[in-house]
């Protein structure tokens, strides 16, 4: 994993040093710099921190509840929702001239024209990091499910229970330290996104001057090709501020620890923060969900609108029209995505599993710098990357070829499906196999008649994290594939540049729909199956 | 294309002159052998569904007439295209190149031409070519003040008009004074793109023609020495506007669809666009009410013409200029004007036209908020690019950080 992350650096950080590193002087001089780098930092860090905070409260308060389950089915058909819809569904719902003023006006606003409110595009970047909350919880909260099993966390809590400690502090107490351990990459991983999107910061996030990252992409599209050098030195800062920013957090982690040591001793039950924590998560679950939710709902509407004015509430009209114009190219569009996703899921599957099972039968445990070298495609920014990756591609002549951007997306699908696999991988119970080699089964027909089959659940879940995320990838198709191989995601990218909100909704509906077909078989599927197995329907 | 015959096909480009009709024909046809069965890859802006429609047709009538297929490649942004082209000539890649055809201008052209980037000169021994009105619309062969020297070929005429909806604004302010007056009396109810954005620096442009002393300076490069002095007056024309803005100039909107979105959404009363069609073709689209009209300022505003270019590596450059050919035939000119299409305004000298295709044009109506061509007023020219990359680069330094 490391080799094309490295390879990808060693041609970005070629044009930045040409010249004795003017591109630096350059990048230097820029006067919204500071603002740039500090918005950059800002919006990454508050949004993992919140998304984090929220994620263990909701745990902390429902974990094993029947809440829980209702919460965790409205969440995870969020972690399909593209970006960019996401941003554009959310950016309907709370402008001035959106969806929530043109419901209240102008009976109760008085407003007959849109006010002039700063919401959208704020210079401090809240519409951003709320946009990023909303996309990074479903995330963080998956992660942590996945982990959860395996430290065993209903026994601890029921230890802290009966030793009379409230929901909240026994999971702070004898859950968190071990549930952070397995989190921490993915954490890491949500932080160096939240510091380096773009698509999500053009459409919510400030414009004068906007986050680093955007200003690495609107420098490499200027028109007379002088600020690519420029460019590429931001992005190499780019690169050295995620990682000043992933040493902060390590740091806050190690404050973090002492704080919840000197807790500990203190011995206090902290009983009465439940109600309001519970409270809290819920209302936070709600808003996430119920924003993200209404907002694809806005752009669906959008997307079989007519005309639409202020203040109406609904369009005036509906029209297939905008269906009409994206159906001619879309089956091979939707093919092209369909077929590089499932290369790219089936080869992270494969690799994924013989890596598992070797550690399994091996007795290996993995180790933290194995992981992080997974992870680091997740890290690394990815504009710092992919333009050299780029030129590596076409010099080798493999770029524009439909299976060299599946092997773009390997880069980032792997280290998802290898997440969401490792953990339920790992907690499956060895006394099985145990049990079927007394009996004279080999590995490998314990791994294929056992091990597999009862980890279908998990295996298709991670399958279906392993779609979204191919579906969702913008640069590396665009730069590996030279253009040429259409995806969802590319048209739907170059149409937001457009601002067609009826058309971005029809494609948003259409990026959703593999994802989610993908879930929705993750779930369907295991249940046909064990249909008659009542003990297996539990692990789904 | 085999690379021995582009380079015959480039030796003899320039001799074209002296050919007779039947030899060029004869060349024309070996090129049209050559593009057979080729798929063309023009690569161009895809954030607009109307042009994306107008490429796709534009594709299925090369297929039939010619047996060239065209695969669209939607860009984000021009830039990414010429980009390629700049990386696989650093690569050293001089043959097979990705991008056939790009949609360009101004300052994407210039950047090519200077890095040698370009096929041609290809688009004068066109057979179309003679249709061209370069006399009356001398767009069609200087871009931003540079000669194109055949190394693009037209395709439409672009020029700023503003739409504004009779619904709320009763009469709309005609020059850039008036404008500038009713801005600050409405505040928040009118904005431009952000630049660098293309349309964004337009505006600029039009600013800078309507308040500098001299604006013929404008179509020469920028002397550095009196460039203070010369661009003082479009300073202080925005500093004094930029309060009274769409929430006071602390965010812009992105581009031209952004900003017709603005106006959609009753954002703002006054929007513009470099398309005089635009506004018809969005109330056919049913985005806009058809109250929408549309108005220039007196003395004119900035034209220009899009164009179509063959970067020098292109793999297909025999398609790539079948292509270009038919992007100036009658009928798909006609088609590109039709207001329920497109809206954008050929770049043919209709009166020169065969009768038929003369009789499609006559055919097509305005579209209810497009001004006629008398309507329309001068054109002014492009400035000097240089004028711009400077212009921009200032307007970052002054308004693009927010203090």
């Amino acid at each position: 994993m490391a080799a094309p992350v490295a390879a990808g650096l060693a041609g970005t950080a070629l044009p930045a040093l040409r010249d004795g590193a003017a591109a630096f002087t350059t990048l230097a001089e820029w006067p919204g710099l500071p603002r740039a780098a500090a918005l950059s930092i800002g919006t990454g860090l508050a949004s993992t921190f919140i998304s984090l905070v929220l994620t263990l409260l909701i745990l902390a308060a429902f974990a094993g509840t029947t809440t829980f389950a209702r919460i965790r089915r409205m969440i995870a058909p969020l972690l399909s929702v593209p970006h960019a819809a996401a941003a554009l569904g959310l950016a309907f719902l709370i402008a001035p001239s959106g969806w929530i003023a043109r419901t209240l006006s102008p009976w109760l606003t008085g407003w007959d024209q849109p006010p002039n409110l700063l919401i959208l595009n704020d210079p401090y970047g809240i519409s951003l990091t709320l946009g990023l909350i909303a996309k990074e919880l479903p995330f963080l909260l998956l992660m942590a499910l996945a982990a959860l099993p395996q430290i065993d966390a209903d026994r601890r809590l029921a230890t802290a229970a009966t030793l009379g400690y409230g929901r909240l502090a026994g999971f702070a107490l004898t859950t968190l330290p071990a549930l952070y351990a397995q989190l921490r990459l993915p954490v890491y991983a949500v932080l160096a996104y939240g510091m380096t999107v773009v698509d999500m910061a053009m459409i919510l996030g400030p414009s004068l001057p906007p986050t680093l990252s955007t200003q690495i992409v609107l420098w490499m599209a200027e028109a007379s090709l002088m600020q690519r050098d420029t460019a590429a030195a931001a992005a190499l800062l780019q690169c050295a501020l995620v990682l000043a920013a992933l040493g902060f957090w390590r740091l806050a982690e190690i404050a973090g620890r002492r704080l919840l040591i000197a807790m500990a001793f203190h011995g206090q039950r902290y009983a009465g923060l439940d109600r309001p924590a519970a409270a809290a998560a819920l209302t936070a679950t709600l808003v996430t969900a119920g924003s993200l939710t209404l907002g694809l709902a806005g752009l669906a509407l959008w997307s079989v609108a007519g005309l639409w004015q202020f203040p109406d509430a609904l369009p005036a009209s509906l029209t297939l029209r905008n269906w009409a114009t994206a159906l001619p190219s879309l089956s091979t569009t939707f093919s092209t995505t369909l077929a590089i996703a499932t290369i790219a899921t089936l080869i992270a599957l494969a690799l994924t599993l013989a890596c598992l099972q070797a550690e399994a039968q091996l007795r290996l445990t993995p180790t933290t710098r194995a992981l992080t070298l997974l992870y680091l495609p997740l890290l690394v920014p990815q504009v710092a990357f992919l333009p050299g990756l780029q030129v590596i591609a076409f010099s080798t002549g493999v770029e524009g070829h439909l299976p060299a951007v599946a092997a773009a997306h390997l880069i980032f699908v792997l280290p998802y499906v290898f997440l969401s696999l490792a953990g339920p991988f790992r907690a499956w119970d060895t006394r099985i196999a145990i049990s079927a080699a007394t009996m004279g089964a080999t590995e490998s027909r314990i791994f294929w008649r056992l091990r597999l089959p009862m980890l279908l659940a998990p295996v298709l879940t991670a399958c279906a994290v392993g779609i979204a995320v191919s579906v969702g990838q913008y640069l590396p198709t665009l730069l590996i594939g030279g253009g040429r191989i259409e995806t969802l995601t590319t048209e739907a990218v170059a149409l937001s540049s457009g601002g067609n909100r009826r058309l971005i909704g029809a494609y948003a509906m259409l990026q959703l729909a593999v994802p989610a077909l993908a879930f929705a078989a993750a779930l369907a599927l295991p249940a046909l199956i064990w249909r008659n197995r009542r003990a297996m329907r539990g692990l789904a | 294309m085999q690379r021995r015959d582009a380079l015959r096909l480039l030796a003899s480009l320039p001799v074209f002159a002296g050919f007779s009709t039947k030899a060029l024909a004869e060349e024309w046809d070996s090129i049209l052998e050559q593009a057979k069965g080729q798929t063309v890859y023009w690569h161009a802006w895809g954030g607009d569904p109307k042009i994306n429609d107008f490429i796709t047709w534009i594709g299925d009538t090369a297929m039939e007439r010619h047996g060239v297929s065209l695969e669209h490649v939607k860009l984000a942004s021009t830039a990414d295209a010429v980009a390629r082209v700049l990386a696989e000539q650093q690569a050293g890649q001089t043959t097979g190149g990705a991008v056939d055809l790009i949609w360009i201008n101004g300052e994407n052209f210039a950047a090519m031409k200077a890095q040698g980037l370009l096929f041609g000169p290809f688009a004068e021994t066109l057979p179309n070519w003679p249709l061209v009105d370069t006399v009356g619309k001398p767009a069609t062969v200087t871009d931003f003040t540079l000669p194109t020297g055949g190394y693009e070929s037209p395709w439409a005429m672009a020029q700023l008009v503003f739409e504004y909806d009779t619904a709320r604004l009763a009469s709309p302010p005609t020059t850039l004074a008036a404008l500038a007056d009713w801005a600050i009396a409405n505040p928040g109810r009118f904005t431009y793109p952000q630049p660098p954005d293309y349309l964004g620096t337009t505006f600029l442009k039009q600013v800078a023609y309507g308040v500098m002393a001299d604006p013929t300076l404008l179509q020469s490069p920028v002397d550095e020495a009196a460039y203070d002095t010369q661009t003082a007056p479009l300073w202080a024309f925005l500093d004094r506007l930029h309060p009274a803005l769409w929430r006071e100039a602390k965010a812009f909107p992105q581009n031209e669809p952004a900003l017709g979105q603005l106006l959609a959404d009753g954002e703002v009363d006054i929007a513009f666009a470099f398309n005089p069609g635009r506004a018809s073709a969005e109330i056919a689209a049913g985005t806009l009410p058809d109250t929408v009209r549309t108005f220039v300022l007196d003395g004119g505003t900035i034209g220009n013409a899009s164009f179509v270019a063959i970067p020098f590596n292109a793999a297909h450059q025999a398609g790539a200029m079948v292509m270009a050919n038919l992007i100036l035939d009658p009928e798909v000119q006609a088609r590109a004007q039709d207001p329920a299409i497109l809206g954008f305004q050929t770049v043919l000298n209709i009166p020169a036209l065969a009768t038929e295709d003369r009789a499609r044009f006559d055919a097509l109506e305005l579209g209810i908020a497009t001004l006629s061509p008398a309507d329309l007023g001068p054109v002014l020219l492009e400035p000097h690019a240089s004028w711009m990359t400077r212009i921009a680069q200032d307007w970052a330094a002054r308004y693009g950080v927010a203090q």
